[in-house]
């Protein structure tokens, strides 16, 4: 599923973002790049302090201008939005590109009802009345398939179940039927069966619609189930990209390949214990020379000389297939080989 | 509401009734007799029994309070001098007023103080702590910042009488201060009373603009202020319906607890202006061993302060729907 049959929708060029702290600059985002079309999902991995939640806090300019460094480009629809006025991204921010966050309670406002919230949304980019408002918000309540929607719309967020929350946090995303859908972990903190029904719900909307998600999660069981397209994040850059299938069961980098191997799977054998990567994310403070996974890397004395902490891999796309590692194709077949016949069978 | 209402005046009668019985104990743990400062110097013993008659100081303490309770509820007799109808908060030793009548008549000109400092707090206070909020780190900030550390390290005896030598006297741009009625003319009673609203403001401004700085700058970086921001409502719009929301439970909490610790009486405000009020009143009332006129105001500061909690109880769960009453 590959997106070259389509203009992009949302389309990264480059993009650097760095924060400037009390010590030092630190650089959240370092060069990524990435398209995708309508009615796809991209679904964007990586640890704690990648640059995942960075990235896309900046494609809705939610991030703190005065401390903020941004370079490159981002276009929605071919509009540029890094230049664009803080009207201008108000205008479109709940209406073009909408987003859901991971913690529902403490997302959504405790001082106001459900409905109100989901109200205002819709009346700050249609104009529309209050009983206008309030009729949509009941409508998109039992879109997202809450119970009894026209007397739950009167409940604040305190009353309501934690996955009745997040189908309220989604309702409240796609009032205005948004193009782009930037979803933060939006199941990370319910239980799976609530996690599934959420991504079922998501799923569905996007056919109806052909909205554009980004899904950002670090569990490779969510891209599993919702991704076209899987984008792997490292040290503020992206190391891998490819389809769901290309990247999940034919991993290019090691990063990809330890995240893989470090979670159980169905098919595999149960006694085959998980190898976690070893080490911790890198400090975007003062990140590793060369390639931001040398450090932990399990290969990095295959590569002739020290190119691994010297050199940045540049991510190679063909066909949006690729990864940022200095190992041949050669090498990674015979090195990851092991991984191949645990997963296949 | 009715329930919380009910429970709640009556733990507020209890907590009164704890009060004005230590008070009374404390009052005999003293080593004052009232008696004896009534009688004057040549005292002879026989006079000093009628006296402590007359004022009542003759049984012992359990049936005092006893007395004066009932005073409260169902008045009380004083015998030739006279019976006093609920709720009697019986006669000052001092000069044989009744108590609440003085309590009545000095309450005017603290309530004016009390309020008109609280106009003139919330406004800087909360107006200060709002800019430097929104200001994190930009000068606005740090003005508002050190003002309101210097503000908190001043005290009123200090500003009151300084601001009253170049204020009034040298530079005469504000009235000596003065309490007339509102009733008789607004103009003076605004012009009487505007340093001293001044003067108490300084010491809770600063108090203010910290508390209001932290709350907001705390709901500023909260999630559901992103998200607000998220659907496109614009900075103002979440900032005033979104992170002051948040912000004004502790602010609404503190400003019950300094209201109802004014209504009590400024004494330090008062004694500086020379004002006749509450705090006033109570200052004289110890000096004067007067149990029944200490008796009153604290009664009064105690209730202005258990009455105000309510309130502000009632106002949290206005403020916040997470909170309910019961």
């Amino acid at each position: 599923m590959t997106s070259t049959d389509q203009q992009p929708f949302l389309s990264i060029k480059d993009l650097k973002v760095h924060f400037s702290t009390e010590d030092g600059i630190v650089k959240a985002v370092d060069g990524l790049s990435f398209d995708l079309v309508k009615g796809q999902t991209l679904g964007i991995v990586g640890e704690s302090g990648s640059g995942k939640s960075v990235t896309n806090l900046t494609i809705l300019g939610l991030h703190d201008r005065d401390r903020t460094a941004i370079e490159g480009e981002i276009l929605l629809d071919g509009k540029e939005l890094l230049s664009a006025s803080e009207k201008e991204l108000e205008r479109l921010r709940g209406n073009k590109m909408s987003m859901i966050f991971q913690d529902a309670l403490a997302s959504l406002s405790p001082y106001h009802t459900i409905g109100t919230q989901i109200g205002e949304t819709y009346r700050k980019h249609t104009g529309c009345s209050k009983s206008e408002a309030r009729k949509r918000a009941i409508e998109m309540l039992r879109r997202v398939g809450i119970p009894q929607p026209d007397m739950r719309v009167d409940d604040y967020p305190h009353q309501f179940s934690g996955g009745m929350r997040q189908r309220a946090m989604i309702a409240m995303a796609l009032v205005c039927d948004p193009e782009l859908l930037i979803a933060d972990e939006p199941t990370t903190a319910l239980d799976v069966t609530v996690q599934a029904q959420i991504m079922d719900l998501l799923k569905d909307l996007q056919q109806e619609f052909g909205t554009a998600i980004i899904f950002i999660t670090h569990d490779l069981g969510v891209i599993a189930d919702i991704a076209d397209d899987v984008l792997v994040m490292y040290g503020g850059r992206c190391v891998e990209r490819g389809t769901k299938k290309e990247v999940l069961s034919d991993p290019q980098h090691p990063y990809t390949l330890g995240l893989l191997n470090s979670m159980p799977s169905l098919h595999g054998a149960v006694d085959v214990p998980l190898t976690p990567i070893p080490g911790s994310p890198p400090s975007l403070l003062n990140p590793p020379s060369g390639c931001r996974f040398h450090p932990r890397c399990a290969f990095a004395d295959k590569v002739v000389g020290d190119r691994c902490s010297t050199e940045r891999p540049l991510l190679e796309l063909v066909e949006d297939r690729g990864s940022a590692c200095h190992l041949t194709d050669a090498q990674k077949q015979e090195l990851f080989a092991d991984f191949a016949a645990t997963r296949h069978n | 509401m009715f329930r919380f209402l009910v429970r709640r005046l009556l733990g507020a009668l209890v907590i009164l009734l704890i009060i004005s019985a230590v008070t009374f104990w404390l009052f005999y743990a003293i080593p004052r007799d009232p008696a004896m400062m009534s009688c004057g110097k040549n005292c002879t013993p026989d006079m000093l029994k009628q006296v402590r008659h007359n004022l009542g100081i003759d049984h012992p303490i359990p049936v005092q309070y006893w007395y004066w309770l009932k005073g409260i509820f169902v008045g009380r007799s004083y015998g030739d001098f006279g019976d006093c109808s609920a709720p009697c908060l019986g006669y000052s030793f001092a000069n044989r007023e009744p108590v609440l009548g003085t309590i009545l008549d000095r309450l005017p000109l603290t309530l004016s103080l009390a309020f008109g400092a609280a106009v003139v707090f919330l406004i800087f206070g909360v107006g200060a702590g709002m800019i430097a909020a929104l200001k994190q780190g930009k000068w606005q900030d740090k003005v508002a910042s050190s003002a309101s550390l210097l503000g908190s390290s001043l005290q009123i005896y200090f500003v009151g009488y300084i601001a009253m030598y170049f204020l009034v006297f040298k530079m005469g741009i504000l009235d000596n201060p003065s309490y007339t009625p509102i009733t008789e003319s607004p103009a003076d009673w605004f012009s009487g009373l505007l340093l001293p609203w001044l003067v108490l403001a300084i010491i809770f401004t600063a108090n203010y603009t910290r508390m209001s700085r932290s709350q907001l700058v705390e709901q500023l970086s909260e999630d559901y202020v992103r998200t607000a921001r998220a659907k496109g409502l614009s900075r103002s719009n979440v900032f005033l319906r979104f992170a002051w929301r948040g912000a004004m439970g502790p602010i609404v909490t503190i400003f019950g607890v300094d209201l109802g610790t004014l209504i009590g009486g400024a004494i330090i405000t008062e004694s500086v202006f020379s004002l006749q009020g509450v705090g006033r009143l109570a200052l004289d009332a110890v000096n004067k061993s007067d149990l029944p006129m200490v008796l009153g105001v604290t009664l009064l500061s105690a209730g202005a302060i258990v009455v105000f909690n309510i309130v502000v109880d009632a106002v949290y769960a206005l403020i916040d729907p997470r909170i309910r009453l019961a």
